[in-house]
């Protein structure tokens, strides 16, 4: 039995109830023993104690879009890799992505992925299946093994299932095992588009990706949802009118939800300037109008989730014409950071923040046991100064791809203590 | 030549040219005034000069391009440079080499001016990044081409006493049309007002930010033109359906003596070439007394020996 932790004088987030309080939290076996408000002096025997000094202490970060680069792309990245960077970014679980290399489409996939990150990882990995073998649109796979084995959602990544039966039933049948879709609105209408189609992209020459097509994929499967009454979650919206979508439906149903990555809150199109390829994203940065419209739906519950969208390129394959280079950015190391900005910028209270990056992403997942701070829930639990400046340095990265969006730029907030299930996992002088 | 003219204007300070955007009012002026010179140099004599010699000029065409590279070819030696061409097209793409390690092997042979065209675009730009010489951007992708647009002006300023005020018509492919991006920003600059006729489907959707009228009527767009400036029909870059036929195209867009003659009596006809004859211009227009195709030839080579002297003194 491990020795029981206080983690004493704190600043507690209970994302759940949008609160914030000083306290402690008492550890035992694992779990949140207790939460105590206030100062209480308390007198445990056998029992480590921690002053944290007024920081914040909030359940660990769900990361819900994360590319693991296991298996396949070990290139790029790995599951231990993963790991590292997210023990000292404050993220405690991950939900990967399926669009390996094989596809996630096979219960022995699945359970590969479990049984690595339990030797590699210290952070908790959450494979996310694909919903159609190989991703090919055309047959759906085992969904009700596919649960068993441990997958947390379905999805077919950054491909689109074209055929519209195909989609109803795979829909109907994950609803029958009242499984979790995740899917990334894709619509061959952006074929050959690189970046956000606006007058920034006609002057660059560039092959545009309309805003209408990731709304048009989105509105086909939020009704095919709403009608199969599936669970759905759209991964990461972009547009004013996908996110008007959004309300629509979540209005209709409650069974849908939706997501942003951090990149689409805190940049736009503009960043692109004379072709940086870091900037090169899915869903693609877009207009400032785009951009201004999701921060200020981040009070409301149409934006459920906020993820890190990490999904790091190889040096190669970013040294290229604009056109001819690879989405994705890595995400996991600024997260927490990226997000914090949002609160120091008075867009959104620091509780409903953390809400949107531990609570909402968990429950989605149905992970029940972590990402809120009630007594016997896993102490998945992060100690960090929200204020503390930091200038961020590419080859000070852990992540081994260092194409970060946010290279050179100021950003406040840094973990001093990572807890995973109970056990201190990272730990900077306090 | 007006010697008083280019003496009131100063040198640009140029270490590339990758796209008209980038350039002043004075850059320009300049250019053409010393393109202007080269013109008529050439026109006297096909000299030989020695204003480059000792300097290594590499044509580096990873598009196939006939007129554009022998235009640079002949302008560079010319100017008595060492011209180097290197086609490389699609296929060293395919061998793995990236276009950042082609332009590392290419800057260890240190040479003065890097001339480029790539069907990516942007392609000059990361160039530029990544070599000590000069760039000149001959064409990439769907981005800009500017010293066809360079070439156009001159073109239509031996025609025309001046720019500002001529009515522009620029017909066609807008949307993949690198030539159309760089003669509108080009020919704003010089004051023109530009027509711009176009099936919506080859329209970028933003074109309303540039200074332009839109037209979907050949008629109504090339009426009054001083200047009817036609585009290839880029078919090699349509990626889905644009249009439905070369027969159609031609029908509403292409031009012939008809649609022509609602333009001004006196008006030029250009294209950029190679031309699609019978689809996006008729071959009696092409080859009529209006046609300034080939004269647009005779300046590419002028106004190329002009940009390899401004950048080669970097």
């Amino acid at each position: 039995m491990t020795k029981a932790i206080l983690l004493h004088n704190a600043t507690l987030i209970d994302p759940k109830n949008e609160t914030e309080f000083s306290g402690s939290v008492l550890i035992k076996n694992g779990v949140i023993a207790d939460i105590l408000k206030n100062k209480a002096n308390l007198k445990i025997p056998n029992c480590e104690v921690i002053d944290c000094q007024n920081y914040i202490l909030s359940p660990g970060l769900v990361d819900m879009w994360v590319f693991a680069g296991e298996p396949g792309f070990e290139h790029i990245e790995t599951i231990e890799g993963i790991s590292n960077a997210a023990i000292k970014s404050g993220i405690t679980s991950i939900a990967s992505r399926p669009d390996t290399n094989p596809i996630i489409d096979e219960i022995e996939l699945v359970e590969y992925i479990k049984r690595k990150s339990l030797e590699k990882s210290k952070v908790k990995f959450y494979p996310i299946a694909a919903l159609t073998k190989k991703h090919l649109g055309e047959n759906m796979t085992e969904i009700g093994s596919l649960i068993a084995a441990g997958a947390v959602g379905f999805s077919d990544a950054y491909k689109e299932i074209k055929n519209t039966k195909v989609l109803k039933n795979a829909f109907t049948y994950a609803s029958n095992y009242d499984a979790q879709i995740i899917q990334q609105p894709i619509s061959d209408l952006d074929k050959g588009g690189v970046m956000n189609e606006s007058e920034m992209s006609m002057r660059l020459g560039l092959p545009g990706m309309i805003n209408i097509a990731e709304t048009i994929a989105l509105e086909r499967e939020l009704r095919i949802a709403e009608h199969t009454e599936t669970k759905y979650h759209a991964m990461c919206i972009s547009t004013k009118e996908s996110l008007n979508a959004i309300k629509y439906y979540k209005n209709r149903t409650e069974t849908i939800t939706s997501g942003v990555s951090i990149n689409n809150l805190i940049l736009n199109e503009n960043d692109i300037g004379a072709y940086r390829t870091f900037f090169k994203l899915r869903p693609p940065l877009r207009s400032e109008e785009d951009r201004s419209f999701l921060i200020e739906n981040l009070q409301s519950e149409n934006i459920d989730v906020i993820t890190s969208s990490h999904d790091p390129q190889g040096t190669e394959s970013k040294r290229l014409p604009f056109e001819e280079a690879s989405f994705g950015a890595t995400g996991i190391e600024t997260l927490l950071s990226a997000s914090l900005s949002l609160y120091h910028g008075g867009h959104i209270s620091l509780p409903k923040l953390m809400k949107k990056l531990t609570y909402n992403p968990s429950r989605i997942l149905k992970l029940e046991d972590t990402g809120s701070m009630e007594i016997g829930k896993k102490a998945d639990l992060i100690l960090f100064d929200k204020d503390a400046p930091w200038i961020l340095k590419a080859d000070k990265l852990i992540s081994k791809c260092k194409n970060t969006t946010f290279e050179d730029q100021k950003l406040q907030g840094k973990v001093l203590m990572t807890v995973i299930e109970g056990n201190i996992v990272y730990k900077s002088n306090i | 030549m007006n010697k008083e003219n280019i003496n009131s204007l100063y040198p640009p300070q140029l270490k590339h040219l990758l796209g008209i955007e980038k350039l002043s009012i004075n850059d320009i002026d300049y250019i053409i005034e010393k393109s202007t010179d080269w013109f008529e140099k050439n026109k006297i004599q096909a000299n030989k000069y020695d204003l480059l010699r000792g300097k290594v000029q590499i044509n580096l065409f990873f598009e196939p391009s006939t007129r554009t590279q022998s235009s640079f070819e002949l302008a560079g030696k010319r100017l008595g440079a060492d011209v180097i061409n290197m086609s490389l097209k699609q296929s060293s793409v395919s061998k793995g080499e990236t276009l950042v390690d082609t332009a590392v092997t290419l800057n260890a042979m240190k040479p003065d001016l890097l001339i480029v065209r790539h069907f990516s675009a942007g392609a000059s730009e990361l160039l530029s990044q990544k070599v000590d010489c000069a760039v000149i951007n001959a064409g990439d992708g769907s981005h800009e081409h500017p010293t066809q647009a360079i070439l156009d002006a001159l073109t239509i300023l031996r025609h025309k006493k001046s720019i500002e005020g001529l009515k522009v018509a620029i017909c066609g492919d807008i949307l993949h049309s690198r030539v159309a991006r760089s003669n509108i920003i080009l020919l704003s600059m010089l004051g023109a007002n530009i027509n711009i006729v176009a099936p919506e489907t080859l329209l970028p959707r933003y074109i309303k930010s540039y200074k332009v009228k839109i037209f979907k009527n050949m008629k109504d767009g090339i009426k009054d033109a001083d200047v009817v400036m036609m585009l290839r029909l880029q078919n090699e870059r349509m990626i889905s359906s644009y249009i439905p036929s070369a027969r159609e195209y031609f029908r509403f867009y292409g031009l012939d003596e008809e649609k022509l003659s609602f333009a001004k009596k006196d008006a030029i006809v250009m294209h950029p070439g190679p031309m699609n004859r019978g689809v996006e211009i008729d071959t009696s227009v092409a080859d009529n007394v209006q046609s300034v195709i080939k004269d647009q030839v005779e300046m590419g080579v002028a106004c190329r020996m002009a940009i390899l002297e401004i950048l080669s003194k970097r």
